[in-house]
């Protein structure tokens, strides 16, 4: 396997992190998504909780982030203090423009069986690296299966006017385009989304978007949406408010040992009031 | 003959916008709340073409005198204007922005052909007007219009909130 096809490693460490708790919704919410003026900070809740957006399940682990300015340049996660439930951050905008704070990773994920025993790779809490896969998993095993997964979570501030150099995507797992801009969306006007996954147009992605305060009403009330064939998903909104939204995407053309693609993109996105 | 008819009309508004220059007068209203905490709202005046492109901005009213431009932070909360103009200029500007005011009317006049309306092409218009208030509402108020008129014509409409009687006064 060449290694550098699965370069970005150093942000691996979500994908082993949050596997673990798949079964949880895990999220990053900015207290605004839109602000004006000069020298503004954002305030972040981010939690693993099915209840959107109430943390009140696990603090995750969201020390990877990373803040992406638009000037191309890296900033800052501020003051992060993990509490028992919930994880807090803030971001410094110094610059006008669109920001974006994400954690992506990709990797192999292997499961097989030793002497009736399930064995996988990479085990809970571990980090996987070309290495490891390599010396960890055997070429040949019963019920060896391999998956090529990718895992993107992320979510948009602006402090002015928007700009869209933070939003080209890197050609590696499953990653948004929008074609609203992220920081634009307004309760009653329909909003379209590119997928891609590595690269290349997500026909038949699954989005799910589910709009915050569902503790104050009897259903999830959530929208859904397939990708076309360009891989685009248009999205008429439940009202204003921040949404919850997961994309999943599955193939079978998957880089080799794996035999199945997999990715998971995660947003939260703020709609506001026409 | 209808057309020969329009056409002559054009022709006299022509000779009539040389000779006396339209102009465009704007009512505002902000009604008197009765709430235990009362803040000036922030109000934009605007105009926008049929495709929502802003051709002018007429208003705006902020915390201009605040420290360190701190009166901006809440530009964003009028967020239709922002959207569309605020976000994109570099406050304040002069000739448009200005102090907030309290309950009462107020009226603007415009000139056609000068600042702000140099750029109002004959055409299908609406003019905005957006007010925000702290712990208080917002209100997005629009008015049709269509640019320039035969006639002396106002069109009204009545905020229910932030927002009391706007007026708009167009004049060959």
């Amino acid at each position: 396997m060449k290694k550098n096809l699965f370069k970005p490693l150093v942000m691996g460490a979500l994908l082993v992190g949050t596997l673990s708790v798949e079964a949880h919704r895990a999220w990053v919410v900015p207290q605004e998504t839109q602000l004006a003026g000069e020298g503004r900070w954002v305030a972040f809740d981010a939690a693993v909780s099915n209840d959107i957006f109430v943390a009140n399940h696990a603090a995750g682990r969201f020390d990877d982030l990373v803040v992406l300015k638009p000037d191309g340049n890296t900033g800052k996660i501020d003051n992060l203090h993990k509490g028992k439930n919930r994880t807090v951050f803030d971001v410094e905008l110094d610059k006008e423009g669109t920001y974006k704070i994400f954690v992506a990773s990709t990797g192999l994920r292997a499961m097989w069986e030793e002497d009736g025993k399930r064995r996988m790779y990479p085990g809970r809490g571990e980090q996987y690296t070309a290495e490891g896969f390599a010396e960890n998993v055997p070429a040949k095993a019963d019920k060896l299966s391999v998956i090529q997964a990718s895992r993107r979570m992320e979510t948009f501030v602006t402090l002015g006017a928007t700009t869209d150099g933070t939003l080209k995507p890197t050609g590696e797992g499953l990653e948004m385009v929008p074609v609203t801009h992220p920081n634009d969306l307004y309760a009653g006007e329909k909003a379209t989304f590119r997928f891609l996954i590595d690269g290349k147009p997500a026909k038949g992605a699954e989005l799910t978007a589910i709009r915050e305060g569902t503790r104050y009403r009897n259903s999830q009330d959530e929208i859904t949406a397939v990708a076309d064939k360009k891989g685009d998903v248009s999205i008429s909104w439940n009202g204003a408010g921040r949404y919850f939204v997961e994309v999943e995407y599955q193939d079978d053309k998957a880089r080799k040992p794996a035999t199945e693609r997999r990715g998971t993109y995660i947003t939260v996105l703020e709609v506001l009031p026409d | 003959m209808k057309f020969y008819k329009t056409g002559l009309m054009m022709a006299v508004l022509a000779t009539c916008a040389q000779v006396n220059a339209a102009d465009l007068k704007v009512s505002v209203e902000i009604p008197e709340l009765e709430v235990a905490e009362y803040h000036k709202p922030y109000v934009a005046v605007w105009i926008e073409d049929s495709s929502n492109k802003v051709v002018s901005n007429l208003a705006v009213w902020y915390d201009v005198d605040m420290r360190n431009g701190g009166g901006e932070k809440w530009l964003k909360d009028m967020r239709q204007w922002w959207r569309r103009a605020g976000r994109a200029m570099e406050m304040p500007v002069d000739g448009v922005s200005g102090a907030t005011y309290g309950p009462g009317s107020y009226d603007m006049e415009f000139t056609a052909g000068k600042a702000p309306l140099s750029e109002l092409q004959p055409g299908k218009y609406r003019l905005r007007v957006e007010a925000a208030r702290e712990v208080g509402g917002r209100e997005l108020i629009n008015v049709p219009f269509n640019w320039p008129q035969n006639n002396p014509v106002t069109f009204k409409k009545q905020g229910s909130s932030e927002l009391g009687t706007i007026e708009l006064t167009i004049k060959p």
